[in-house]
């Protein structure tokens, strides 16, 4: 019998917060990327034990989270067919389309008649095909290079046993462009980096290594445990009060620097970069995963005639565009919209700054609706949604 | 092919007679009572509770456990918790056409097993057939009837600040055992859930002079709903010790991997103590070679949770939103 807080030893947890004291001199504004992070650090009450003055920003590591509104109606709109099952991960049901006060999501739709079903491993869709011949199922694929390497599985299989009725709404998104134009941004507050631990264990270091290079600033792959994130605390303010910027991994355990060799063959087969909206982030150069022309005809927005705002992504050819990212704000998100009419005084009922909270401008309790108009039973954005998202560590540890 | 529910079986004709005879009759300890419209109960006098449950689980067969056992389990532990033992029961039927004889078979002897353990008989009882694809196979219906024990009212009114915080066992295996069931996970080895009578448990704290104020089991929502919704119903804020909640490490493996707290998943055999500080060591007694175990206390003035982490850190703890669902990565 253990309790579930012994996972990590508190001793270990204390003295790291104690030696993180004595060494910070200077007020450091840091960011974990990885939502998984962000929950830990809000769940375990981590930020609680770091020193006066250091602040730990919320990243954009939720693949549900910035998966843009285009991407859910086209969702919805093939969920609506009476000839599609449609099948995510469970995360995704709740998230709004591009009316966030509509409440229109795939809950909704199920609701109506829709079938849409849940699935914890994408492979699921590969049998479901097989038993539902007369139907056309479409996985909507969403995750960063965590999860992408079994959507591509999904793809090869498919292909190769022909499976005519099954089809790819690919929403997949890479973390290190998006990091890349956190730090191209004007508002740009972060000076260290936590990584994503599982996102390196696939990807390896390469790509944090030219990000550390054309960016001079230090970057920790960590882990998820209090333990973990201590370490990866106390790397980065190390490197930081001693005027570096190198990558270091402090997650040895699990990330080589090569990362997981057969995933990253099987992704680079079935999928090649592509610019993508991100919620928040705007367009980003290299940001997300299109599958390959081989691959085309297993692409749902090739398949269905989809609506004009979700055409098939662009490839942009190159796996090392981390620093090609543009960070422009996307203008035409309407939960961005709706923070920007906010902030200028002509605010719409109700103001989600999900943008902001993405971009790590902002936190999920600086926002009007957060816990009044926007809860996880109505969310207005996505980091409300998503057991991941920002928002919803809030709502669930600290309201 | 084998035997199945039809449509027949539920016409009040000699179909359904004979299905009554032959898979229900032994449930009942006196026959005749299936004769009746109603049953008519000799109690002593005294206080009654009564209460009633629908149980509409899926799958109806899991491990450690299955729709019969819950039905029983769960409406006598409805009983128990305001201090009643549990004595008589409904059992209400609801078959899909097409279910399979010897599934129901084995769930009726499985009912009569639990209403055994629980100390209950099964007084009446009606049982309906619909169409295929109108049901889930069985739906299930319990009312019961219990004598009130407990020298005081149990419940949220006689919560006081400084009571103590007790749970009777780990958490979150019936839970866990469902989402692996429904999710296809092949654990290994397989956790049971946790279903059984807690009426036991209550009598022996009540023979020992425990001075229970309030106890919840700890069914859907977890502890966590439990937690709140006696702070809101006393208007006193609690206050739990995360590293003194007993989880066994498999429960918190598979809730790490699917990204749920061992707080938020059901229990269908656990509950919540809420007793005077001055009873918590016999209380503990009883509780502790259970697996049982002290978590927390009543606070001031508030209708919060307040959960201390092991690191000393402080968060809330909330009940869960809505549907229990995987996360992604």
């Amino acid at each position: 019998m253990v309790k579930p807080g012994e996972a990590g030893p508190a001793n270990s947890v204390a003295e790291l917060a104690a030696e993180l004291a004595r060494l910070t001199t200077r007020p450091w504004t840091l960011m974990e990327v990885c939502g998984g992070q962000t929950h830990a650090i809000v769940r375990w009450g981590l930020d609680q034990l770091l020193p006066p003055g250091m602040r730990l920003l919320h990243g954009p590591g939720c693949p549900v989270c910035v998966t843009p509104a285009a991407t859910i109606d086209g969702a919805l709109e093939l969920a609506r067919r009476p000839e599609v099952i449609l099948c995510s991960y469970g995360d995704m049901l709740r998230v709004p389309g591009s009316d966030p006060a509509g409440g229109d999501n795939l809950l909704e739709v199920r609701a109506a008649g829709g079938d849409i079903r849940l699935l914890t491993s994408p492979l699921q869709a590969l049998e479901l095909a097989r038993s539902e011949p007369r139907r056309q199922v479409v996985f909507l694929a969403v995750g960063f290079e965590t999860t992408a390497p079994a959507t591509a599985l999904l793809a090869r299989q498919a292909l190769e046993l022909g499976i005519g009725n099954l089809s790819l709404l690919v929403a997949h998104v890479r973390v290190v462009p998006a990091m890349a134009a956190l730090l191209a941004g004007d508002d740009k507050q972060v000076q260290g980096f936590l990584a994503a631990g599982h996102v390196a264990a696939v990807m390896g270091t390469e790509e944090l290594e030219h990000l550390v290079a054309q960016r001079r600033v230090p970057v920790v792959v960590s882990g998820f445990e209090p333990l973990d994130l201590m370490r990866g605390l106390l790397a980065c303010v190390h490197q930081l009060e001693a005027g570096e910027a190198r990558l270091q991994n402090a997650y040895g355990a699990v990330v080589r620097p090569q990362g997981n060799p057969a995933a990253r063959r099987l992704l680079m087969e079935v999928f090649e970069p592509c610019d993508q909206h991100w919620r928040g982030l705007g367009l980003l150069a290299g940001g997300g995963l299109a599958l390959r022309g081989r691959y085309h005809d297993l692409d749902a927005r090739r398949r269905f005639v989809m609506p004009a705002s979700s055409p098939p992504p662009a490839p942009t050819g190159s796996w090392s565009s981390a620093t090609a990212a543009d960070g422009s704000s996307d203008r035409s998100d309407p939960v961005f919209v709706a923070a920007r009419e906010a902030a200028s005084g002509q605010a719409p009922e109700v103001a989600c700054i999900a943008g902001a909270v993405l971009r790590g401008a902002a936190r999920p309790s600086d926002c009007a609706a957060f816990g009044s108009a926007c809860t996880p039973e109505h969310p207005l954005g996505a980091p409300m949604v998503s057991s991941e998202g920002a928002c919803a560590a809030y709502y669930r540890y600290r309201r | 092919m084998s035997e199945r529910i039809r449509l027949g079986h539920g016409g009040g004709g000699t179909l359904m007679q004979a299905l009554i005879d032959r898979e229900f009759r032994r449930l009942y300890a006196d026959p005749k009572q299936l004769l009746q419209d109603a049953a008519c109960l000799d109690l002593p006098h005294g206080r009654l509770a009564f209460t009633t449950d629908s149980y509409v689980v899926q799958p109806l067969v899991f491990e450690g456990g299955d729709i019969g056992r819950l039905a029983v389990c769960g409406t006598a532990n409805d009983l128990a918790m305001v201090g009643a033992r549990p004595r008589h029961l409904s059992l209400g039927l609801i078959l899909e056409e097409g279910l399979e004889l010897a599934l129901l078979r084995r769930l009726v002897t499985s009912i009569a097993a639990s209403a055994r353990e629980c100390g209950v008989t099964i007084v009446t009882g009606d049982t309906k057939v619909v169409e295929r694809g109108k049901g889930d196979g069985i739906f299930v219906n319990t009312s019961g009837i219990g004598l009130l024990e407990s020298p005081q009212p149990i419940g949220p009114a006689a919560i006081r600040s400084g009571d103590k915080l007790l749970v009777s066992g780990d958490l979150g295996r019936h839970g866990v055992a469902i989402l692996a069931a429904r999710h296809g996970l092949d654990l290994q080895p397989p956790l049971a859930s946790d279903c059984a009578p807690l009426w036991p448990l209550v009598q022996r704290l009540l023979a020992a002079g425990v001075r229970l104020h309030a106890l919840r089991d700890l069914t859907r929502g977890g502890l966590a709903s439990a937690l709140q919704e006696l702070s809101t119903a006393a208007n006193l804020e609690l206050q739990v010790e995360e590293s003194a909640i007993p989880v066994l490490p498999a429960v918190a493996r598979c809730c790490d991997l699917l990204g749920f707290e061992p707080l938020h998943l059901a229990n269908e055999g656990r509950c919540l103590l809420v007793v005077p500080a001055a009873d918590r060591q016999a209380a503990l007694a009883l509780l502790e070679p259970l697996g049982g175990a002290w978590i927390g206390a009543v606070g001031g003035p508030g209708q919060r949770v307040l959960l201390r982490t092991p690191f000393g850190s402080e968060r809330l703890l909330v009940p869960l939103s809505g549907e229990l669902l995987p996360r992604i990565c």
